[in-house]
């Protein structure tokens, strides 16, 4: 028996192939248990997956990780993800890119390659990345990827420590010839949540910073776009996370764990696997995508607010996060009486300036270390 | 204005694509997607960079006789997908 499909199909697969990466920012956005993942899928199994996505309906497809480029199969994955007919995505630091992978990857079939940035320069690259040698590289792999005629996508992450270089950030990206440029504050979910005093811009800062983007933008009205992300803690109204709970997107984590978000892994839900499932089951009929679904599971304020078909009630993640329940209003809403949790981040944010000893950087014994000392 | 003799090309870094789960065309490029509706699908699915502005119509014109006002949605529709960097003209 096949139950009638419960929602829309998922549109957008993201892949995340590894939790590996050579680099170790402390705003990374897996999760701070990637040491306690199971092994990593196989050829077979993306291959399976992608296929039962792409029968859905998923049209988009994104390579991502961890490093994405350390899986000696990826051009195998891009080929078939062509094949199938996905617009696919490489999201990659571009370490492990050589100039030979750009134009292999290209002969695969990708359509895009997004290289993220820690900063403009190497010093601060360094010291949020851990590689000396990775600012240079960059900056070689996007000269690469423009002439491999791959649309331009660069991302930089946006904290304290860089979003006052937004204008140098901004003409780097148009020298390299960028298409979009993501400035995107970081999301304090995982290691960033962890880090969060570390990394969140002040009020002023963030102001300056738009401001900037916006007369970039009024200068430019041709040029490149620019898409400006803010940190949700600045903002009144929750952020309609991924347009709503397992509506459209499906994240699967490198050991095969599906997800309605990268983030979702913390909650406490029993994600199934796709080594266990195949993907219709998991999306039209697993409890855990089924959970926030739809409005009935809100609380109040949610529950009777008017807004609650734009913004769905938030992030899960962060509920959870912060209250110690995913079924509570996203405390960034100023109707959620735990409110006075983001403005006390936001107070300590704002009085707190140097990279401080205890900036905990994302890799594999730290992880670890988490999860020993986590009760 | 939109040239009658100017010929569009959909920017390279777009895909038309037909996507059978949606029944409608899309338009995919990095980490997005656009659904079409119908006329901007079938318009767009005519843009090879060969035909003229002029030629597409003719060619629509004559596929759907029935649709009043057919040139001025196309030179309307060509308008929009020229300012959102769909297509180019030569």
């Amino acid at each position: 028996m096949t139950s009638p499909p419960a929602t829309s199909p998922p549109l957008w697969l993201l892949a995340e192939l590894t939790y590996r990466c050579p680099l170790q920012c402390p705003y990374c956005s897996n999760p701070v248990e990637l040491a306690s993942a199971g092994t990593e899928l196989n050829t077979d199994d993306w291959f399976r997956v992608m296929q039962q996505a792409r029968k859905m309906g998923a049209a988009q497809l994104g390579f991502s990780g961890g490093e994405p480029l350390v899986r000696q199969d990826l051009e195998l994955l891009v080929a078939e993800a062509r094949r199938l007919g996905f617009y696919s995505n490489l999201i990659t630091s571009g370490v492990g890119l050589t100039g030979d992978r750009v134009g292999a990857l290209r002969e695969a079939g990708l359509d895009h390659i997004q290289i993220s940035f820690q900063s403009t320069d190497s010093d601060i690259s360094e010291l949020l990345s851990g590689s000396r040698k990775a600012f240079a590289h960059k900056l070689a792999m996007a000269e690469a990827v423009k002439s491999a005629g791959y649309p331009m996508v660069l991302n930089f992450v946006l904290h304290r420590h860089n979003i006052d270089q937004i204008e140098q950030i901004i003409d780097l990206s148009h020298q390299l010839g960028a298409d979009y440029v993501e400035l995107a504050n970081a999301q304090y979910h995982g290691w960033a949540l962890l880090n969060r005093d570390d990394l969140m811009p002040t009020k002023e800062q963030l102001d300056r910073a738009e401001k900037i983007t916006n007369a970039w933008r009024e200068a430019h009205p041709d040029g490149m776009r620019l898409f400006f992300v803010v940190p949700d803690y600045y903002e009144e109204r929750p952020k309609p996370c991924m347009n709503g709970w397992a509506k459209m997107f499906l994240a699967i984590a490198p050991d095969g764990l599906a997800l309605p978000c990268h983030s979702a892994r913390s909650l406490p839900l029993d994600f199934p696997n796709v080594r266990d499932h195949d993907i219709s089951a998991i999306w039209n009929d697993s409890a855990a995508f089924n959970a926030y679904r739809g409005f009935d599971w809100m609380q109040e304020p949610c529950r009777s607010c008017p807004e609650k078909e734009q913004d769905f009630g938030g992030c899960r993640c962060q509920a959870f996060a912060l209250t110690g329940d995913a079924s509570q209003a996203d405390p960034v809403c100023t109707k959620s009486d735990q409110r006075n949790q983001i403005d006390a981040a936001l107070t300590a944010a704002n009085c707190h300036n140097a990279v401080s000893a205890t900036m905990q950087y994302r890799s594999w014994s730290a992880s670890q270390n988490i999860i020993a000392s986590t009760p | 204005m939109i040239d009658p003799v100017s010929i569009p090309q959909l920017n390279k870094h777009f895909r038309l694509q037909w996507e059978e789960a949606q029944d409608c065309f899309v338009l995919l490029y990095p980490e997005g997607m656009v659904k079409l509706n119908e006329s901007a699908g079938l318009i767009l699915s005519c843009v090879d960079g060969v035909k003229t502005v002029e030629a597409i119509i003719a060619e629509l014109s004559e596929r759907f006789p029935q649709v009043e006002g057919i040139a001025l949605d196309i030179e309307e529709f060509m308008t929009t997908a020229s300012a959102q960097h769909w297509v180019a003209f030569s």
